[in-house]
């Protein structure tokens, strides 16, 4: 689905990423974990270009995809902080959406209902608690069935029930055979969601491995026990 | 393109600094042709309130704009838009927007007390400062990424075009004063849209008669065809560079 070549990026002096590679098969889930300002966020602006890496290429689809933007239309993002028009009503900003893609067939808008956002279409986005910006995001990521997803700390700044709805509505579309990237720093979030898990340090990825091979050398079964099993085991 | 702008339209004509700046200079157009005995000294005034308000407001007015756009830009940036697209979308639904105010707030009553050759120069000299000056500020507000920095800089380059510039050139004027710069001046000139706007009316104006051996030469190539059609060209040029820069540097920018 994506693969990421030696992808350099600097911002000035500091090291943001360093050759960094990656391959997402289409239907897989991948966590990508890693303390703060390990580059997850950089990684995930820089499959949307939304960072220019320095150096290497993006391939999306088998075809390489730098410095074009038609690929974008097959992803849904949802962005960490999510930072939206202030003086635009959320209904307004979903029709807008829907006109600058071009869609208003075949859209899934089962999270709108889900969150029941049809009730605050007339909010500001600027009048916005933390929590219900992300649910706009969430919406926005899914809504135009994207091949996909990348969602960027998704349950941060979430009720456990509205968090819970999206994990599921995660969990269905993995089922659908979507291909999901997915960072948290929740790691009880992705516990039965996530096949494979790239942990990040310093703008390298530290290890890209399966989930069953991570369970099997750790003998543990909950993805925090296996992250403090395998990362004391690297420091040590 | 044309949704983006629509959109962006939609939401700078409901900005109520743009209609105070519309009301503004309908106040101020109107008073000053309605105070003027004649037409010709309220073309000067008229002038005058332009070649500072307009290139003031477009200035900051976009710069503020383009800051407070950085969350809508990040998302049109996430989304199957080239960013060619979405900074030109910006550029014209912002110029579209200010030129209808400068339009609407002057534009009207320039063509109501003066609708002439004169009055439709001075109307093409404000549309052009306005899309100008909007373009440096696409530029400046690229050059930093602290709001406060970039506001800083498009008022310094205010400052600078509409002040320090002419102070610059008086002090060259008088240093060498011994020598023949008059062919120097007009291309310094060249350099300063607000200079050029100013001197591209003033020579169709009577008054140009009292600016001596420099407004002689000045005469010689501004009152010319050849002259007018060059200085258009000149300040036309003012918008496209400034902007084509802005949007080369915003293609590799990240976000």
């Amino acid at each position: 689905m994506i693969t990421l070549e030696h992808i350099d990026k600097k911002f000035g002096k500091f090291q943001a990423l360093q050759d960094i590679q990656l391959t997402c098969k289409r239907g897989q889930c991948i966590a990508l974990i890693g303390p703060n300002g390990s580059g997850k966020t950089t990684l995930i602006k820089t499959i949307l270009q939304m960072v220019m890496p320095d150096k290497g290429n993006i391939i999306f689809k088998g075809e390489k995809v730098n410095n074009q933007w038609e690929y974008r239309s097959k992803i849904g993002f949802m962005p960490q902080m999510t930072r939206y028009p202030e003086n635009m009503k959320i209904g307004e900003l979903i029709e807008m959406m829907k006109d600058i893609r071009n869609m208003s067939t075949n859209l899934d808008e089962e999270l709108i209902n889900a969150f029941n956002l049809s009730s605050m279409f007339e909010k500001k986005m600027g009048t916005l608690s933390g929590g219900t910006k992300q649910k706009v995001g969430a919406c926005l990521a899914f809504l135009f069935q994207p091949d996909l997803l990348i969602l960027d700390e998704p349950t941060a700044g979430l009720d456990p029930l509205s968090s819970e709805k999206l994990l599921k509505k995660v969990a269905k579309e993995k089922a659908k055979g979507k291909t999901i990237i997915i960072s948290s720093h929740i790691l009880s979030d992705l516990d039965e969601l996530v096949d494979d898990v790239i942990y990040m340090q310093d703008g390298k990825i530290l290890f890209h491995t399966k989930i069953d091979e991570l369970i099997f050398e750790t003998s543990e079964t909950k993805l925090t026990k296996i992250i403090s099993r395998k990362m004391g085991s690297v420091h040590v | 393109m044309y949704k983006i702008i629509k959109h962006i339209m939609a939401d700078i004509l409901r900005n109520k600094v743009i209609l105070s700046y519309t009301l503004l200079l309908a106040i101020a157009s109107f008073s000053i042709f309605a105070l003027e005995d004649t037409s010709s000294k309220g073309i000067l005034s008229m002038l005058n309130v332009l070649l500072m308000v307009v290139p003031l407001f477009s200035l900051i007015f976009s710069t503020i704009y383009i800051y407070n756009s950085s969350e809508f830009i990040e998302l049109l940036l996430s989304q199957p838009i080239p960013r060619k697209t979405i900074w030109r979308s910006l550029y014209f639904g912002l110029s579209i927007a200010m030129s209808l105010a400068f339009f609407l707030g002057s534009g009207i009553w320039i063509l109501v007390f003066q609708a002439d050759y004169l009055g439709f120069m001075l109307l093409l000299i404000g549309l052009l400062l306005t899309l100008g000056f909007s373009s440096i500020a696409f530029l400046t507000a690229l050059l930093a990424k602290d709001k406060a920095k970039g506001i800083g800089i498009s008022i310094f380059s205010w400052l600078f075009f509409a002040i320090i510039y002419d102070g610059i050139i008086l002090f060259l004027l008088f240093q060498f004063s011994d020598y023949p710069i008059e062919k120097l001046m007009i291309f310094i000139s060249f350099l300063n849209p607000i200079d050029l706007a100013r001197i591209l009316l003033l020579m169709q104006l009577d008054v140009s008669a009292l600016m001596g051996y420099t407004g002689a030469i000045f005469k010689d190539f501004f009152g010319t065809q050849m002259g007018i059609i060059i200085s258009y060209l000149c300040l036309i040029m003012w918008i496209l560079v400034p902007f084509k820069i802005s949007e080369n540097i915003f293609a590799k920018k990240d976000l």
